[in-house]
């Protein structure tokens, strides 16, 4: 077979998106120590280092999941881009303002909200790259003449939350929204909770996507049971977002809506997962597996994460936990947990489908110990942050100095499991790195062969 | 079987609810009648306590970052002087940012008009047997 189709755009993305982890996880780690001791690179304020970690981890995600997209279409699923030129476009715009934003924020310029703390003219051109992204992803899949399996109808809606999420969370800009506090902070958080959902679906259609390809049943990705899933995830990326707002002083009719919602989100991802694992055969599980580690454990903190997020969307205790650690364990448990393991299995994946030879190399003790040593130190580190967030709600008197002071212990833990975490990540990234790194010269190469001269 | 015309259907009638659902979000769900709005003085207190992304430490509603305390309700708790002592010095944990006075003026005339919005934590509140809660600040 010609391999014409090329599917480099994707291997560049995912590469970029491995850098981007392993930068924001460091500056995670200093931000964590900055909570400690606020001394501790003082040039390099928490101001800076905490927008610098939460845009570069966001990026990981959305990196990941989208070359993913650009390789899995033309690579495996036979559909060419429709243009490769814009998936190039794509990634040249997206680094270039990725470094910007980076220069912005060392050199203190903000001017955004949380989450996008960067000056929003600098939405513009991120803006642009979901534009070529969408259209090309929408035009490509024209050429797919069946019913879609539910992985590309994930994708699709990640796509258009993403510019939902992304018009919301500008409204600010607005006097309409932005002079009425109670407006703005709602529709901000109604944002974000688009902002989550969208990446959400492309890495669970991405997840899908992976056991779909490894157990070799298609059946899989068309079931009632997964359309559900996806369905039941849209309503609640639609309407479950007020389950962060419970507290602000909104129309009652808006939180009691999102806790209905909340109580929805049930086990109905995991279990498919979950039946999907009892369905592979010991040569599948070997033969993947790297990618069936990451994927087992994405689903053992699926349970986890769902547990905690039922307990804190009931609003009588969400009381106590809200605007506490309780909260950061949350959102670490399913960005690390969940989201994260997804995407490495989607890279060693590609790894085992490219370089089959280099399979044992995948498997190696190296990898094994970083698998292992990042879900240890992670499950520490969500403890530890329960335990701080129960502190930090328990706590009665009014000296902020003083409650800070009792949950110390379980910062501490917090900060030095957050280093652990990210070795265990870092060693797992290098090989990820350098063996996407193969692939992609081997697949220049081969791509320059097959292009008509 | 045709799975995706059904599909369709689906997706259109959450869509449909979903435009509905945001249009009342954005209007009257939100709409907080009985505050005052913003005026200039207050606005350019909002864009500089997002210049030195106050955010990062600090909290409104409990949302934000947590290095910080909460700032709902720090002037009607603690008084304008103490906040602009804070903000104008900083302490061996919070950072002096540097800001100039007109900056320190029109963040604190920020804050008080957050202070005005709500009560946070809320303090007069009534859980519901099935976990609701309805707070003293909810809009009648
Ligand atoms: C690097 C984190 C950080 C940043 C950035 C920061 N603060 Fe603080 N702030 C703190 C900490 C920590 C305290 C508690 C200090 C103490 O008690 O000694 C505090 C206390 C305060 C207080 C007193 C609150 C109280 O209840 O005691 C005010 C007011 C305040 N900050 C306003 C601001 C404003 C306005 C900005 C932005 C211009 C800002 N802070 C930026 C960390 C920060």
């Amino acid at each position: 077979m010609m391999a014409a189709r090329s599917s480099v755009a994707g291997l560049r993305f995912m590469r970029l998106g491995m850098l981007a982890l392993a930068a924001g996880m460091f500056f995670g780690v200093i931000g964590g120590f900055q909570f400690l001791f606020p001394d501790f690179l003082r040039e390099l304020l928490f101001t800076k280092t905490r927008p610098l970690h939460v845009s570069l981890v966001v990026s990981w995600i959305f990196l990941i999941a989208i070359g993913g997209i650009y390789f899995y279409l033309p690579r495996q699923c036979r559909f060419g881009l429709w243009s490769e030129r814009a998936a190039n476009w794509h990634f040249v715009i997206f680094t270039v303002t990725g470094l910007v934003i980076i220069a912005c924020y060392l050199s203190g310029q903000f001017g955004g909200r949380e989450y996008f703390a960067f000056p929003p003219v600098l939405s513009i051109p991120i803006f642009l790259t979901w534009i070529l992204f969408g259209v090309n992803y929408f035009k490509t899949l024209r050429q797919e003449t069946e019913p879609w399996p539910v992985y590309y109808w994930m994708w699709g809606t990640g796509i258009v939350f993403f510019f939902i999420t992304y018009v919301e969370a500008h409204l600010w800009l607005i006097p309409y929204f932005r002079d009425t506090m109670i407006r703005e902070i709602m529709v901000q958080w109604k944002s974000y909770g688009a902002l989550t959902g969208s990446w959400n679906m492309l890495v669970y259609g991405t997840a899908l996507y992976i056991a779909t390809r490894i157990s070799g049943d298609g059946k899989l990705a068309r079931s009632k049971l997964a359309f559900s899933l996806y369905f039941l995830g849209l309503f609640n990326l639609m309407f479950g977002w007020a389950h962060h707002t419970y507290i602000v002083p909104s129309e009652p009719w808006i939180r009691s809506f999102a806790y209905i919602v909340s109580m929805t989100e049930l086990f109905i991802f995991g279990k498919i997962i979950w039946d999907w694992r009892s369905s592979l055969t010991e040569w599948q599980k070997n033969a993947y597996c790297n990618a069936y580690r990451f994927l087992i454990a994405a689903d053992i903190w699926i349970f986890v994460n769902l547990g905690l997020a039922l307990v804190i969307s009931v609003p009588a205790l969400n009381l106590f936990t809200h605007g506490t650690h309780i909260t950061v364990a949350h959102a670490m448990g399913s960005t690390i947990g969940i989201n994260t393991m997804v995407l490495l299995a989607s890279i060693f994946y590609v790894i085992r489908e490219e370089l089959p030879l280099e399979v044992h190399a995948g498997c190696s003790r190296q990898i094994r110990f970083g698998f292992w040593t990042a879900n240890i130190s992670l499950a520490v580190f969500f403890v530890a942050l329960i335990l701080a967030g129960i502190g930090k709600g328990a706590y009665a008197g009014a000296s902020f100095q003083e409650m800070m002071l009792i949950i110390r212990p379980y910062l501490l833990v917090f900060a030095v499991s957050g280093v652990a975490m990210m070795v265990g990540f870092w060693i797992i990234l290098w090989h990820g790195f350098r063996l996407i790194g193969v692939i992609q010269s081997s697949e220049t190469i081969r791509y320059a062969e097959a292009e008509p001269a | 079987m045709a799975p995706g015309i059904n599909n369709r259907v689906i997706l259109g009638m959450l869509g449909v609810a979903f435009v509905v659902y945001t249009a009342f979000v954005y209007t009257s769900g939100t709409a907080a009648e009985h505050l005052a709005p913003m005026n200039d003085n207050e606005r350019a207190g909002a864009q500089v306590y997002q210049d030195y992304n106050c955010v990062a430490c600090h909290q409104f509603y409990g949302l934000g970052g947590y290095m910080g305390p909460d700032l709902t309700n720090v002037i009607s708790k603690r008084g304008d002087a103490y906040a602009r002592a804070f903000i104008t010095a900083g302490t061996a944990t919070m950072p002096n940012l540097g800001l100039a006075e007109d900056e320190i003026d029109a963040v604190v005339a920020y804050l008080a008009f957050v202070d005005k919005t709500g009560t946070y934590p809320a303090e007069n509140y009534e859980v519901q047997w099935y976990g609701f809660v309805a707070q003293e600040d909810d809009p009648q």
